[in-house]
């Protein structure tokens, strides 16, 4: 069956996060004049305006920031999914990702560290996820 | 001159009025709004030609409107069907009022979301992070419900305490969507959506319109009823991290006290002295983030203050006496307003709150408002 979910919507800024995540690399805009990472991607950097932006690997590393369980599917593509875990995490370089925990997620908590890993939904797709830290 | 000094005990509420609030396929927006402007117009004893003011929110075109009403204002201002415009739509027309621009302004807010299956979600509100299911200004809530959970203890019993109190309320407004009494027990029960919220966290959707009319003290005095006026407002409006549409990582706690420190500065008045509060809640959860960051509890016990009826009239912080967005009305704000001006009327009925003398309106969102009401 061929993948139903929704897709990304890709645009000159989304275009190099998705092509990132194809390749397993979690990445952000980054500004090359102040460094400051930002998600999703902006047409001039949020902090100092600069259009000089970069793209670059985050760790893949973060805390658990929010979570939550889905028992409505908004997209047909989710009917056989619910309840789905949710999940908000704050990255080390600072934005904060919508994304799901996957994995054993009894223990979640705010505040848990967690780690990138990626779900080949497609060949053309590949979506970020997280789980609890292995070390945490 | 500040905007205190421009605003404080300078603009009235002089007309409020409403539609029935339900499902009214027939109608459109201006056939609602223009009910709600006859009956705010009848509610302050003015003559249409009076209104040189025209302020239009969730409604397509405010020319449109303006024919409909059959009006030439000197003013007008539309804004977007955002749930949080009303505290600002009402502090720009008082500005509009005490610079000049007009003498007598309409603001006018209509929702015809029910009977046209408006949808909270999914493709109707397209993001960056459909892929990976999050979608919904619930999906937002429920997050920074369960994060207050972590954090500090707060219990979905505590949380069903909002629902409750406002379900109460509604029973006693004749104008309420809902008229069933609920417990923390149903609260528990209720079917979920994005948990931990489930159906009874969720404001309703329902088509209606509200209109405010407001004017200078000098010319309200001479209207039907006695005057309502603004003695202090808040401000702050916050878009650098709503990357997450909807979700804050401090519960908008910063944002929120905020507003209520200068609201009550300008009113001169504090916590203790707001005799009903009328919070905007979209989401329960929203309610015990206001009463965090207006300081009517310390941060974090929210959960523990709301406990055993403390939003219930009789109760130690009557709140959104109307039945509020659970349980009244879904008009984004507006209906909270014109509670606030019937509580200091007196023109409540069952629902009435004894000697009530200052009632403040908040709504926490992105765009953070806050507003005491007295008499003038």
């Amino acid at each position: 069956m061929s993948y139903n979910k929704p897709l990304p919507k890709l645009d000159p800024l989304t275009t190099p996060f998705w092509e990132h995540a194809r390749r397993n690399i979690l990445a952000l805009q980054t500004c090359r004049a102040c460094n400051d990472a930002h998600l999703p991607p902006s047409p001039v950097c949020p902090k100092c305006l600069s259009t000089d932006q970069d793209w670059k690997p985050a760790s893949g590393r973060g805390v658990l920031e929010a979570y939550a369980e889905f028992h409505r599917a908004y997209w047909p593509g989710f009917n056989d999914d619910i309840p789905y875990s949710s999940a908000i995490v704050r990255l080390e370089e600072g934005p904060l990702m919508a994304t799901n925990l996957v994995g054993d997620t009894t223990n979640a908590r705010v505040g848990k560290a967690v780690e990138v890993i990626f779900d080949i939904v497609s060949p053309e797709l590949a979506l970020p996820k997280f789980r609890l830290a292995s070390d945490d | 001159m500040s905007a205190a000094e421009l605003l404080r005990n300078k603009v009235s509420v002089v007309g409020v009025g409403n539609t029935a609030y339900g499902n009214f396929p027939e109608i459109d927006e201006y056939g609602l709004a223009a009910s709600a402007f006859r009956n705010a117009l009848e509610d302050s004893g003015l003559d249409k030609q009076q209104v040189d003011g025209l302020l239009v929110c969730r409604i397509p075109s405010y020319v449109r409107m303006g024919e409909v009403l059959g009006l030439d204002p000197r003013w007008t201002m539309t804004l977007p069907g955002h749930g949080r415009m009303a505290g600002m739509a009402i502090i720009e027309a008082a500005m509009a009022l005490v610079t000049g621009q007009a003498k007598y302004v309409a603001l006018m807010y209509a929702n015809i979301g029910r009977s046209r299956r408006v949808n909270y979600g999914g493709d109707e509100i397209p993001s960056f992070w459909d892929p990976w299911g999050f979608t919904s200004p619930g999906g937002a809530h429920a997050m920074m419900f369960q994060r207050h959970m972590d954090m500090y203890g707060t219990t979905t019993r505590q949380l069903a305490e909002v629902s409750v109190a406002f379900r109460h309320h509604a029973c006693l407004n004749p104008d309420a969507v809902m008229k069933k009494p609920i417990t923390i027990d149903d609260h528990e029960a209720a079917r979920r959506i994005v948990a931990p919220l489930g159906l009874l966290d969720y404001c309703l959707i329902n088509d209606g319109a509200v209109c405010i009319i407001l004017t200078t003290n000098d010319r309200a005095k001479d209207c039907r009823k006695a005057p309502v006026q603004i003695s202090g407002i808040g401000a702050r409006d916050e878009y650098r991290e709503s990357n997450i549409a909807l979700y804050t990582t401090d519960f908008r706690y910063a944002a929120v006290s905020e507003v209520g420190k200068s609201a009550y500065e300008m009113a001169g008045v504090t916590t203790s002295d707001i005799d009903a509060l009328m919070c905007y809640d979209n989401f329960s959860p929203t309610v015990l983030f206001t009463l965090e960051g207006l300081g009517f509890c310390p941060r974090g016990e929210a959960g523990r203050f709301v406990e055993n009826g403390t939003l219930k009239l009789g109760g130690r912080l009557p709140t959104n006496t109307d039945g509020g967005h659970l349980s009244n009305s879904y008009m984004q704000g507006w209906a909270l307003n014109i509670e606030a001006v019937r509580q200091l009327r007196g023109e409540c009925g069952k629902r009435q709150v004894a000697d009530c003398d200052i009632v403040q309106y908040a709504q926490a969102t992105p765009c953070t408002r806050s507003i005491i009401y007295t008499r003038a």
